[in-house]
């Protein structure tokens, strides 16, 4: 039966909002008062220049680099160490003020929008790299340390962090996020990767996930709130402290490209060299408009197919071992102009191409803003996952080059619309459900890397179903009673 | 030709770290600071490598001037490819003045014990910002001198040199034995990895006294005070273009 809009129904509908409207006003006015009444306790704890009400600070603090628009936060604090971030926590709580951590605001979900206002607690100021221990190959870091920062600190060590999102992120924001990159099919993501977290919970409560100080590499001591925190977008607790597994500098580096006649031929050879035991460090894909586009903006020549850009990393001797072994399997599946480089001159060069595609997918068309999708489906899905998607690509009239961590089955379309066309961000945002739908369908995850955030808590419903989301639920209220832990993101609650 | 190569490395606070004055003025605060090898140092250290890896040199020697913690610096340089180290000892009162004079005199008292074919230093150091230690060695060596080096090549036992200038590159051939100095575009250092630290540790470190080289560290220069830049000041708003007029006459910058 049609929904009809009858004036009595019209009337009704407006009322309902009037009072919604009424109803989100004196929350707002009732939120304004609370936080001109806790204003002086922030000052106390964390100094008069940790606290900032100024409109240009409070609006870097409510946006990240996603296309969600920016939602600010009422206040900003700026805390040195745990303890004023337990105490911020505590005054928030008492006084009923949403709580939003932000790391390097480097997110692609818009998980840093202040929806309901509130207190944003900016952590670059605990910015110490702490704990290094080289011989058990773990270091404990705050969460204004970023990635590059931590792998410059420990570059005489001979060791690294290798899980790379692209971003020079802050690691705890990463852990929150439960990041991954290029690097992830040898490395592994940070659920792979963490080993404790200190927390700090809504009421102030300050717990170490694993047992403070604590970095066995491996334990079966009760349940994993580790891996319960990472990945929970700040809507569990704030992330204060991160240990984190390290690696050894590989000896040599080599990298590779390939193009191939077909989707299924690149994707077929993935399947195969991760099938022959190869460790390799990174194999991305990038499709025929992603090398266009490419080719365009770094004025490279590379062939206008389907392409894989390959890393390997080892000893000079097993190098050339992977290198050989995959260059026969490229060739068997119809691979051409393999070309590969030793050295990091012509590495950089050979992966220009590669690291340029966001800025070569937005040169398409100048003035457009792009939003990058972010599904992940089991290999074998993988081509028949891109070859529908381009499909609709194309139906649909959209610009989306595609680039993947293809040797995860995870690839990103760079959809690239044009800011001021509304028909075309609407087409964008019904083509990404599309694509969401189209990878559960395939046993895949609505988001891979980037996070649910604001904008895909609906698909994360169909993705674990209601049981499962219902002990999320439950979880939640344990640990946030009040929900005040960066609401509205992640579950769908509070009516937003 | 001994074929052997001098490469300087200097221990000083990372790049990093966010640099402290100390209270009392007298210096900027070291203690509990991470430290390590200068970045142009790094530089000059890869290039050596470099060099030794396509065969033009037969070895290459990491030396440091300063306190027992500047062996640190000389085993990442060791990580890096250097065959061998050489500690001078220099500590105390005499570490806190030690300058490009004295370091220079020190080198090139090394260079003459060592034979060395060639000295490469960093161009300067990000802590004092000098650049003269390089250029103070070849001339108490009386040597020619590369300096500011982007592009390095060797010509028989002459060395040709691309340097960066004001204007842009000048390229100059020079006899060996020779001082150069790198720059920034030289090369990109490489990473010392697990397995070549673990070979550094049992390559020799040599120690030797400024004394034994009879190099008198007396420093010529007394630093009387260190301060911080001064905070910038808050800006202000102005409503109009003839109020900003004003307010740049009133202060007399107009």
């Amino acid at each position: 039966m049609f929904f009809v809009m009858t004036p009595s129904r019209r009337l009704l509908s407006l009322r309902r909002s009037l009072v919604h409207c009424r109803g989100v006003s004196v929350e707002n006015t009732g939120r304004k008062a609370a936080v001109d009444r806790v204003l002086s306790a922030f000052r106390s704890i964390c100094g008069e220049d940790g606290v900032s009400l100024g409109e240009a600070i409070r609006e870097q603090h409510g946006k990240d680099e996603s296309v969600h628009r920016c939602r600010p936060p009422d206040v900003v604090v700026f805390p040195h160490c745990v303890e004023e971030v337990s105490a911020l926590a505590k005054v928030c709580h008492d006084n009923n003020l949403p709580i939003i951590p932000f790391g390097t605001g480097t997110g692609l979900e818009g998980g840093v929008g202040a929806v309901k206002g509130g207190v944003c607690f900016s952590l670059r100021n605990m910015e110490q790299i702490l704990d290094l221990h080289p011989e058990d190959f773990d270091v404990t870091v705050e969460p204004g340390v970023t990635r590059k920062a931590l792998n410059s600190h420990l570059r005489d060590t001979g060791l690294w962090f290798p899980v790379d999102p692209g971003a020079d992120a802050s690691l705890c924001g990463m852990a929150a996020t439960s990041a991954s990159g290029t690097n992830a099919v040898r490395y592994g993501t940070m659920r792979e990767n963490v080993m404790n977290l200190e927390v700090v919970l809504s009421d102030g409560t300050v717990i170490h996930t694993a047992g403070k100080g604590r970095r066995p590499r491996k334990t079966s001591a009760g349940y994993n709130l580790t891996n319960l925190f990472v990945g929970s977008e700040g809507t569990l607790g704030i992330i204060t402290k991160t240990t984190l597994r390290l690696y050894g500098i590989p000896e040599a580096m080599v990298s590779a490209v390939c193009s191939f006649p077909s989707v299924q031929a690149a994707v077929d050879s993935t399947v195969q060299i991760l099938q022959a035991g190869i460790p390799i460090a990174r194999i991305e894909f990038l499709d025929d408009v992603m090398i266009d586009a490419c080719n365009k903006f770094s004025s490279l020549s590379y062939p206008v197919a389907p392409t894989l850009f390959l890393e390997f990393h080892g000893s000079e001797r097993s190098l050339e071992e992977q290198v050989t072994m995959a260059e026969e399997i490229t060739q068997s599946n119809g691979g051409s102009d393999f070309q590969w480089a030793r050295d990091t001159e012509t590495r950089n060069r050979l992966w220009k191409a590669r690291h340029d595609a966001w800025y070569a997918a937005q040169a398409l068309r100048p003035g457009s803003k792009a939003y990058s999708t972010d599904v992940c489906v089991p290999l074998s899905r993988l081509p028949q996952i891109i070859v529908e998607t381009k499909k609709d690509l194309l139906e649909s009239r959209l610009t989306g080059p595609i680039a993947g961590h293809v040797g995860d089955g995870n690839f990103h379309c760079l959809m690239v619309v044009d800011p001021d066309d509304l028909d075309e961000q609407h087409r964008v945002h019904l083509f990404a459900e599309r694509l969401a739908r189209r990878a559960l369908a395939l046993d895949g995850t609505c988001t891979g890397e980037h996070g649910v955030g604001l904008g895909k808590r609906a698909l994360l419903c169909e993705e674990v179903g209601p049981l499962a989301i219902q002990v999320m639920q439950g979880l939640k209220d344990s640990l946030d009673p009040k929900n005040l832990m960066n609401p509205g993101k992640i579950l769908l609650n509070g009516g937003f | 030709m001994s074929g052997r190569v001098l490469v300087g490395v200097k221990r000083v606070i990372d790049y990093a770290v966010k640099i402290r004055v100390k209270p009392d003025n007298s210096g900027v605060v070291t203690d509990g600071v991470k430290h390590s090898m200068n970045p142009f140092c790094e530089i000059a250290v890869e290039e050596a490598v470099k060099l030794k890896e396509k065969k033009l040199i037969k070895e290459v020697v990491a030396v440091s001037c300063g306190p027992q913690q500047s062996q640190e610096t000389i085993r990442t340089a060791l990580a890096m490819g250097a065959d061998r180290g050489i500690h001078v000892e220099v500590s105390g009162k005499d570490y806190e003045t030690l300058g490009p004079l004295q370091v220079s005199k020190i080198l090139a008292a090394l260079a003459k014990k060592e034979d060395a074919q060639l000295i490469i230093l960093g161009k300067q150091a990000i802590d004092d910002d000098c650049n003269q230690t390089g250029q103070m060695t070849a001339a108490l060596l009386d040597w020619p001198q590369g300096t500011f080096a982007s592009e390095v090549s060797m010509d028989g036992a002459q060395v040709k040199v691309v340097r960066e200038i004001d204007g842009g590159l000048e390229t100059i051939k020079i006899n060996t034995p020779a001082v150069l100095t790198a720059d920034l575009r030289l090369n990109t250092p490489r990473y010392a990895t697990l397995p070549n630290i673990m070979k550094a540790k049992k390559k020799k470190i040599a120690n030797v006294k400024p004394a034994d080289l009879g190099v008198d560290l007396t420093s010529r220069l007394e630093v009387l005070r260190v301060d911080e830049p001064p905070q910038r000041q808050a800006g202000m708003k102005v409503e109009t273009v003839e109020d900003l007029v004003e307010k740049l006459r009133d202060t007399g910058m107009v």
